[in-house]
């Protein structure tokens, strides 16, 4: 299928755009009003300030840098870092905060608040508190403790580690695979291991902050590409082999294309089967971050590898982190034995950092495990990917029809809604939560400054009804708002995504699941997934039935 | 003009211009013509941009000649062929089946008594924080599922950053989920690309990581040598009094260790506090080592020093060796430290701490604050003890670097071979696990800039170290270089 037709990103209609930008000149004219006011000592300045011991250093951050945080951020931050008191399942608790001056401090009057939980990364489920996961990461925590206290390279190694790494491996298709303890340590510290001065970096624009990071302690030369833009990316790596380097004019030593799998922000899923078509054609190498596609997206969740049926091994370097779908911490990268290699002799982390604590290990190890069958009830693994995917497809479609703009690609588990005004993006922060329901507001700094959003996580932990629920909310809320701003009808996949239909495809998978034991994790053969040329309808058609098929070869494999 | 015309008081008429032109100069209009000419000139020239220039006509290349240059380039192999280090690989293979205490059992069935990792107060196996962890793990869960600025902050991570904060008498804590991660995001949240940073060189590799993302200016002083760094600082004040305008904007830090990992001896801190205030720059200090090991009470550098916290202007550690968990963070005023809440790049974008981590920490933070320096000061004399016999019975055969009472001190062999290669100290690791003690060898990258010139073997002490395992280790150390010499 082509990726191009599963993905909507409708534009921002003008008067929306242009009432947005009076919304921020606004908050600027206010701002610089209030702080005028503060200066001449009309109102009491509650911004902290230098101590008085180093009062005459040159201050420690600009002012004009915190000018944002202090008049737009600071009115309302109630929307971000509330604090729960429970596991962040399916539901959660949120502690009450209450701010006696309008978001410069918080109070916590001891009252909880119960809502359904869409803002949380857990995708399948696995944030629980019992279960084999829990219960093998309690057996961890009685026998290891819960530190390590020294690097891998030095003393730190656990079987538990190495038990995960070959588990890991195994279950992306790869040689062989190094985990980490922290998620954006394993880009951030591993990227210098791989490419230095001399090379050259293409980074799609919307790379996460850790992969930007690594890029950047490389050393290397960074070039950005547009977001999933493949012709842009053809261009960048045509022109960094034929003029080489800036200046010197020598040719780069290497060329590493740095994209995710899918995009936080967005819901969009990257082009991969040609990134590694131009990856092979232009002999660059290929690093794919799937941090929120592992265990999230492809019919045996392997990441858009196994979506879009690749070739694990067409990717260099595949990375990927345990916080989202196996609700531990920390990350892996897997490849070739090389690189594995290369990677316990250089990696900052594997050689100063310390390892992963073992009950983190022992639960993503078992979470593993229940994917490929070997561990939890029977079927299990299979049921938490069908049910994902499920509640993917039916949230998006129902949101489509509620005529909001809804970004991204139809199978990505984080599903963006447009919300674009400033002053909205409280409103619905708050609006959401009064009703019950815990979701995610993101504004500039973090999207282009008109483009603010909402976002919402699925998690095979939902139900049905969770997800009934939470549209029901979001639709009063938006209507509440006037944040339906689609002018375009729901996208023609959408027709057949309703209730029976989500009912209908889970009854499936519960025949489906299959006596202990048998299962087996190894390569299933697969029909191939056809990439592009098809008409939409028929594409999404065949791909229904190739996923089908492709479930089917699960069941018999095991 | 027309605002001109309409206030005609104080502008002239159209005519008067005109006339003004008639009576002026010819050469004045000759001139003016000219300059005229000479800016239209400029606005129709190319441009000198690099880019462009590469992209204009002449030196272009056509699609076939590009074909033909890809085709040629050839890239280095992503991963370099450089043969393999065994040894360190095979740590990567050697699987601990117990605890990572006092002792370590392996797979090979072996147990070794552990003097290699930075279980300083022995914490790790404490019964009070895993039964903590434990529960914490069957009320949150594992994973936090998020970062703490979208429902990854849970209560416990705002009860262990209070408690951080009341540990050290500071204002806040900001709490962060990887140690090497929390200096190294420090750092660049403050200091930007015109900053200087004064750093010591001995430095470990994540303040180095730090200093790099910062992108400021580094300018590295002699080790601890305090009379070093006032000279530097000393030479950019004059330079500050050339360029006023300049240094209004410059921000200036000092970066140091309480306890250094690459050498295991302890800053001057009283010095520098001094120097921080005389020059204007501002003291940040990095103590994951120093944490629990140093201070009458466990506190850390500044209560060995006797100097303020509030004299330094941030203190970061990682909570992986004395509190036995995993994580990191950083301790100042709310003025200082907030302001990594939006700006920490390892606080703001990675998935908070795992709850059960942080119930830990925050537990072994209650022990400590318990225990009064007890262990400290068990760890202190332990420390002091191991390192007068090494220098009493085997100052012939091994050389010791680092302080009396640091638990971290550094082996080498100079003395009875005069060669100590990396190779050498690993086999003397190899063959203390067959007496019965586990021993490693400091590891570092080759780009490791505050790495030792001389490769060692990193002892770490353990409070509870008793006489008898101190004991077998003297002995294996002299037996072990007794045999060498021999040779």
């Amino acid at each position: 299928m082509s990726v191009e037709h599963e993905e909507q990103f409708e534009p921002t209609p003008y008067v929306v755009a242009i009432i947005t930008y009076i919304g921020y000149v606004m908050l600027a004219v206010f701002g610089h009003m209030r702080d005028f006011l503060r200066n001449h000592g009309f109102e009491k300045n509650l911004i902290a300030t230098e101590p008085a011991r180093t009062k005459d250093f040159v201050p420690l951050y600009q002012n004009f840098e915190s000018f944002y945080t202090r008049n737009l951020y600071r009115r309302i931050r109630d929307c971000w870092n509330r604090p729960i008191r429970t596991c962040p399942g399916a539901e959660f608790e949120l502690i009450d905060r209450k701010s006696p001056d309008h978001g410069w401090s918080f109070e916590y009057p001891g009252t909880h608040t119960r809502a359904i939980n869409f803002g949380s990364y857990n995708y399948l489920g696995f944030a629980e508190t019992d279960g084999p996961c829990a219960d093998a990461a309690a057996a961890a925590t009685e026998t290891f403790g819960c530190g390590v206290g020294s690097p891998r390279a030095e003393a730190g190694n656990l079987d538990l580690h190495t038990r995960l790494e070959a588990t890991v491996a195994e279950f992306v298709g790869a040689e062989d695979a190094i985990i980490f303890p922290m998620g954006f340590a394993t880009n951030a510290l591993n990227m210098p291991a791989l490419i230095g001065k001399g090379c050259c970096v293409l980074s799609d624009e919307l790379n996460h902050s850790s992969l930007v990071l690594g890029a950047r302690l490389t050393g290397a030369k960074i070039k950005v590409f547009r977001h999933n833009d493949i012709a842009d990316v053809e261009a960048k790596l045509r022109d960094a082999i034929v003029y080489g380097q800036d200046r010197t004019r020598r040719p780069f030593k290497k060329i590493l294309i740095v994209v995710e799998g899918v995009y936080s922000m967005e819901g969009s899923v990257t082009r991969l089967p040609e990134l590694i078509a131009l990856k092979k054609k232009y002999k660059a190498y290929l690093y794919l971050d799937e941090a929120h596609s592992i265990g999230a997206m492809g019919p045996h969740g392997r990441g858009v590898v196994d979506y879009f049926g690749c070739d694990p091994r067409d990717v260099d370097v595949l990375m990927g982190t345990f916080t989202k779908s196996f609700g531990g911490a920390g990350g892996y990268i897997a490849g070739s034995q090389h690189l594995v290699a290369l990677l316990r002799q250089r990696s900052h982390s594997g050689l100063y950092g310390a390892s992963l604590p073992a009950p983190v290990a022992a639960q993503v190890v078992t979470a593993f495990q229940m994917l490929m069958g070997r561990a939890g009830p029977p079927g299990e693994g299979a049921r938490r990917l069908k049910q994902l995917e499920v509640n993917t497809q039916y949230f998006r479609a129902s949101l489509h029809r509620l005529g909001v703009i809804v970004y991204g690609h139809r199978t990505s588990p984080v599903v963006p809604v447009m919300i674009f005004m400033p002053g909205k993006i409280a409103a619905f922060g708050r609006e959401t939560l009064k009703r019950g329901l815990g979701t995610v507001v993101v504004g500039y700094p973090a999207t282009p400054i008109i483009e603010s959003r909402a976002r919402f996580c699925l998690s095979a932990a939902h139900s049905l009804d969770i997800i009934d629920r939470s549209v029901q909310i979001i639709d009063e809320v938006t209507s509440l708002l006037l944040m339906k701003y689609s002018r375009r009808p729901p996208p023609a996949w959408t027709a057949g995504i309703t209730r029976e239909w989500a009912e209908a495809q889970l009854k499936l998978v519960d025949q489906q699941r299959r006596p202990h034991g048998a299962a087996n994790g190894g390569p299933v053969p697969r029909r191939p997934v056809e990439c592009r040329g098809d008409p939409p309808d028929k594409v999404a058609d065949e791909n229904d039935a190739a996923v089908k098929d492709n479930l089917a070869a699960v069941a018999a494999a095991s | 003009m027309l605002i001109f015309v309409a206030d005609a008081d104080v502008s002239w008429e159209f005519s008067d211009l005109i006339e003004a032109i008639y009576s002026a100069p010819t050469y004045h209009l000759v001139f003016e013509g000219c300059l005229i000419l000479f800016i239209v000139g400029l606005l129709f020239q190319h441009s000198f941009l690099p880019s462009k220039r590469r992209g204009g006509s002449g030196d272009r290349l056509s699609k076939a000649e590009e074909d033909q240059l890809i085709a040629e380039w050839q890239p280095e192999p992503l991963v370099s062929g450089d043969p393999a280090d065994e040894a360190l690989l095979a740590s990567y293979q050697r699987c601990a089946t117990s605890q990572v205490g006092r002792s370590v059992t392996y797979s090979d069935g072996r147990t070794l008594v552990n003097f290699a990792t930075g279980n300083f107060l022995d914490f790790i196996g404490e019964a009070r924080i895993r039964d903590r962890a434990l529960a914490s793990l069957r009320h949150y869960g594992v994973g936090s599922c998020g970062p703490r600025g979208f429902y990854g902050t849970m209560d416990v991570h705002l009860h262990l950053e209070e408690q951080l904060a009341k540990f050290y008498g500071c204002e806040e804590a900001v709490l962060y989920s990887y140690g090497f991660s929390t200096i190294a995001s420090a750092i660049p949240s403050y200091a930007k690309r015109h900053d200087i940073i004064f750093a010591d060189e001995r430095c470990c590799f994540a303040i180095q990581q730090g200093l790099e993302a910062s992108r400021s200016k580094i300018i590295r002083f002699r080790h601890n040598d305090t009379a070093h760094l006032e000279e530097l600082l000393q030479r950019q004040a004059e330079h500050d009094r050339r360029n006023p305008k300049k240094a209004r904007v410059t921000r200036k830090f000092i970066v140091v260790e309480g306890l250094y990992v690459n050498c295991g001896d302890i800053c001057p801190l009283g010095e520098l506090v001094k120097l921080k205030y005389k020059y204007k720059v501002r003291l940040f200090v990095e103590e994951s080592a120093s944490l629990g090991t140093l201070g009458a009470t466990g506190r850390g550098i500044c209560e060995e020093a006797g100097v303020s916290v509030q004299d330094v202007d941030l203190i970061a550690a990682g909570i992986e060796n004395a509190l036995a968990t995993q994580g990191g963070f950083v301790v100042g005023t709310k003025y200082v430290v907030d302001h990594q809440r939006l700006s920490g790049l390892g606080y703001c974008f990675s998935a908070s701490l795992p709850p059960m981590l942080a119930a830990a920490a925050s537990e072994a933070l209650t022990m400590v604050d318990e225990m009064r320096g007890e262990r400290t000061a068990r760890l202190k004399s332990v420390s002091d003890r191991l390192h007068q016999r090494l220098l009493a019975e085997l100052d012939n055969l091994w050389s010791v670097e680092g302080a009396p009472m640091s638990p971290i001190k550094h082996l080498r062999l100079h003395r009875c071979t005069g060669e100590n290669s990396l190779p050498a100290l690993e086999a003397a690791c190899a063959a203390a696990a067959d007496a019965g003690l586990l021993l490693t060898v400091a590891r570092y990258v080759a780009q490791d800039l505050g790495q030792p010139a001389q490769p060692s073997i990193r002892l770490s002490v353990n409070c509870n170290h008793s006489d008898s395992e101190i004991g077998s280790l003297l002995d294996f150390l002299k037996s072990y270089a007794t045999g060498l010499a021999k040779k």
